[in-house]
């Protein structure tokens, strides 16, 4: 019975996540303004579909984007600025709706982690190619070895 | 009957197993040929059992035998037959049985080439039998596919429909081949550091499996890439989704491992180096089993959600790579270093390779793992998404891109700095003219796209004229395609994801039949409707005319199904390609009785995408014939009087 409650559970869990199983519950959403049309597209892009694999709202065909989707025409259309939308997201889901994580002390080592390794490896490799460097000047060969 | 026969291989293969470890291990000895030989049959022995293990499982697919539970959660009698063979391997249990029997193959591939020292291919042997144990006992313990039910159901739940598609059937054996191809090369690493046989030749006794596993992880991605686009139907072709970047990690440290060994195979450069990067190609590959298996992260790929498993295989992957680093640690120092190579010369440019192929797996490996480590010690849930990969991913390895047409020009030991820029003059001048006809003719004036065609150009113009230059110097080699190939193909990907991202036009709307919508320069008239039933689905066909300037150059069919069994609806997009750009309709959900909303992109270069990462596997198959037939005669066996 246990086992058959685990498959169950597994058969939900495999159905649940694709985008698409989800469709929009109401027409294509646009604004007549071209231009608040475009930032509402820019702002699409920068903010998360909660519930999609690393899809953003702008990709994302699940119930809920398309809701966001919504909300943020309907601000942009109230007058909001981009920073108003973005502070009234980041507040209601948490920075977890941001596509680009903000820079801030929990991400310090996630932003500049990849360059400093590129700086130690970049060091590294400097001083093996200069002691190579000597070592060949002093008229040594590393000698193939077939 | 099928059920106990796999079991019972199962079972045999895991004693087997243990015989190729301890015998494997100890044949490292100098006198111990008996152990040598046991290890070899053993190995043949523990490959047979487990090829028997996964005929008995594909069978009981075959023949929808569901008094298996693996059989009767994932399979039904109405699916076609491609589909119950590939559902053999869209579960849980079932891809673990498939890791194991690549690894079996792979072993038994060791034991048919020979390549290297016997000395150095019985510890090989023996690692393999260390790594089929535990994976053996992982499977027998927590995810047994022969397991019964009882009482049979009369109908089984079907197969997860986004996986009943011939691009995912083979991406999996595909994805695999690659990942546990990388434990061929672990293993010769490993039993290099027991034995030390044969100095830097493990490396070259190593490589058609490196090679192998590259070329099949190469084509994995690709078509894991292409896949996604295809079918999850929103156009797009990499998400850096944690699933994608568990399979570019290995990838990433097994290209930096396939130039690195070149130097050691040469002439001892870099020993270490290269032994580390054998072990860290294949830790990441187990990270991805990890982080696919354990369910850590939950995405479509994930098809298993139980943290015991995830601990068991967390375990594993603590003590293979913690086994490996330590023997690294113990052995490692040991060796002799101190290569000498001038400044400027290919050593030097494979050791920058190395540290930008190290840059830009960094960039994956924390952004794939840092919002999973955040979370998991109770700091807030961030997401690290494309914008992330764009700053950090993308400019090292645009750095990477500059500096790959130098590599072949540069001569090993000392190279001539002059007559090697004197002779990539041409393609630089045509990178910069590519650049500039780019920006002057992209609406609007794209600076990021010049510079991207200008790199695209630079590697593919160097390719190009390498290509030439050493045909005109005599018959050119497999070896010199192999490089050249390989870069050209990378460059060519450029291009597509170039094109893709900056160029791409979308357009979604409702459409009645005898509606029409734009996108990009064409129109396309929803002309019918037609509903049919499929083998296991329900579907609803749209006929779509695509016009320009008012007359048809095509008819698409974008369909949506719906599988009652699974109780899930899956998008079949239709694609126009010209071969340069793509045609891309996706059919929405239905607005009324003759309505529907279409989605359409036009993405320009997207096939060169796909385009791109065959060719680079075809510079790895040029790379193997070159390799291939070599055979490495480096016994130190014959040497040592016997004891």
């Amino acid at each position: 019975m246990k086992r058959a409650a685990f498959l169950l559970v597994l058969l939900l869990f495999v159905g649940a996540p694709a985008g698409f199983a989800q469709t929009e519950p109401s027409g294509p959403e646009k604004l007549s303004d071209p231009a608040q049309e475009a930032r509402a597209v820019a702002l699409q892009k920068q903010f998360r579909c909660l519930v999609c694999r690393g899809e953003s709202l702008d990709d994302s065909g699940a119930s809920l984007a398309a809701d966001l989707r919504r909300l943020i025409r309907a601000r942009i259309k109230a007058g909001e600025s981009d920073q108003q939308i973005e502070t009234y997201l980041v507040d209601r889901y948490g920075d977890f709706i941001l596509m680009k994580p903000p820079l801030k002390s929990g991400t310090v080592a996630l932003w500049f982690g990849p360059f400093v390794i590129l700086l130690v490896g970049g060091a590294i490799a400097a001083m093996v190619i200069l002691r190579a460097g000597r070592s060949a000047k002093a008229g040594n060969k590393s000698p193939p070895f077939i | 009957m099928t059920g106990e026969i796999g079991q019972l291989s199962l079972c045999l293969a895991m004693a087997l197993a243990l015989v190729m470890a301890i015998s494997g291990l100890s044949g490292a000895r100098p006198g111990a040929a008996v152990a040598r030989a046991v290890a070899s049959s053993a190995t043949i022995g523990f490959a047979v059992f487990v090829i028997v293990a996964f005929g008995a499982l594909t069978y009981a697919f075959v023949e929808s035998d569901f008094s298996l539970i693996g059989v009767a959660s994932n399979s039904h009698t109405a699916k076609p037959l491609l589909y119950k063979i590939t559902g053999v391997w869209g579960n849980h249990e079932g891809s673990m049985l498939l890791w194991i029997l690549v690894l079996a193959l792979y072993s038994l591939l060791i034991v048919f080439l020979r390549r290297g020292g016997e000395r150095l291919i019985s510890a090989a042997l023996g690692v393999q039998g260390l790594l089929a144990l535990a994976f053996l006992v992982f499977l027998l313990f927590t995810s047994n596919p022969f397991l019964r039910l009882d009482p049979p159901p009369f109908e089984g739940r079907g197969l997860n429909p986004l996986l009943q598609d011939p691009g995912l059937a083979f991406h999996p054996p595909m994805l695999y081949l690659g990942y546990v191809g990388m434990s061929a090369t672990f293993s010769y690493a490993a039993s290099f550091l027991i034995t030390r046989e044969g100095d830097g030749n493990w490396a070259r006794a190593a490589r058609p499996f490196m090679l192998i596993a590259w070329i099949a992880l190469t084509l994995g991605i690709t078509l894991g890439s292409w896949w996604a686009y295809y079918e999850l139907g929103w156009g797009g072709f990499w998400f850096w989704d944690p699933v994608e970047n568990a399979s570019l990690m290995p990838w990433l440290a097994a290209t930096a491992l396939l130039h690195s060994s070149l130097a050691t195979e040469r002439s001892g450069a870099f020993r270490s180096w290269t032994l580390l990067l054998a072990i860290a190609a294949f830790s990441f590959s187990l990270l991805g089993t990890f982080l696919v298996r354990s369910g850590v992260i939950t995405s479509v790929h994930a098809f298993a959600n139980d943290p015991e498993r995830g601990i068991f295989i967390l375990g594993m992957l603590v003590a293979a790579i913690g086994g490996a680093l330590a023997l690294f640690a113990w052995r490692a120092p040991s060796l002799e270093t101190g290569a000498a190579f001038e400044p400027v010369s290919r050593e030097s440019a494979l050791l920058l390779n190395n540290v930008l192929l190290t840059g830009a797996l960094a960039s994956v490996f924390i952004g794939t793992i840092y919002p999973l480590l955040l979370d998991a010690i109770g700091g807030e849930k961030i997401s690290v998404g494309s914008p992330y990969f764009s700053l950090t991913f993308a400019p090292v390895f645009a750095g990477l891109l500059l500096i790959v047409p130098f590599g072949p020009q540069l001569a090993w030991y000392r190279a001539d700095p002059r007559a090697t820029l004197r002779a990539l003059i041409p393609v630089a001048v045509f990178a910069v003219l590519t650049g500039f006809i780019v920006l002057l003719l992209s609406v609007p004036n794209s600076a990021i796209a010049a510079l991207s065609f200008a790199l695209a150009a630079w590697v593919i113009g160097a390719s190009a004229l390498d290509l030439w230059r050493k045909r005109q110097s005599g018959r050119p080699t497999f070896t010199t395609f192999a490089a050249v190939i390989a870069h050209a193909g990378l460059g060519v990907t450029l291009l597509g994801v170039t094109g893709t991202t900056l160029w791409r036009s979308e357009a979604l709307d409702v459409v009645r039949v005898g509606g029409t919508m734009p996108v990009a320069g064409y129109s396309l008239r929803l002309d019918k409707l037609d509903a049919y039933a499929g083998p296991n689905f329900e579907a609803v066909r749209a006929t779509v005319s695509v016009l320009r300037d008012g007359a048809r150059i095509a008819v698409l069919t974008p369909e949506k199904r719906s599988f009652p069994t699974e109780g899930q609806a899956t998008s079949e997009t239709a694609i126009r390609t010209t071969g340069v750009s793509d045609l891309y309709l996706a059919l929405g959900d239905q607005r009324g009785p003759d309505a529907w909303t279409i989605r359409a992109y036009v993405n320009p270069l997207a096939p060169f995408i796909w385009i791109g990462g065959a060719i680079m596997a075809f510079g790895g198959l040029m790379g193997l014939f070159a390799r291939f037939g070599r055979r490495v005669v480096v016994s130190s066996v014959d040497a040592v009087p016997a004891e």
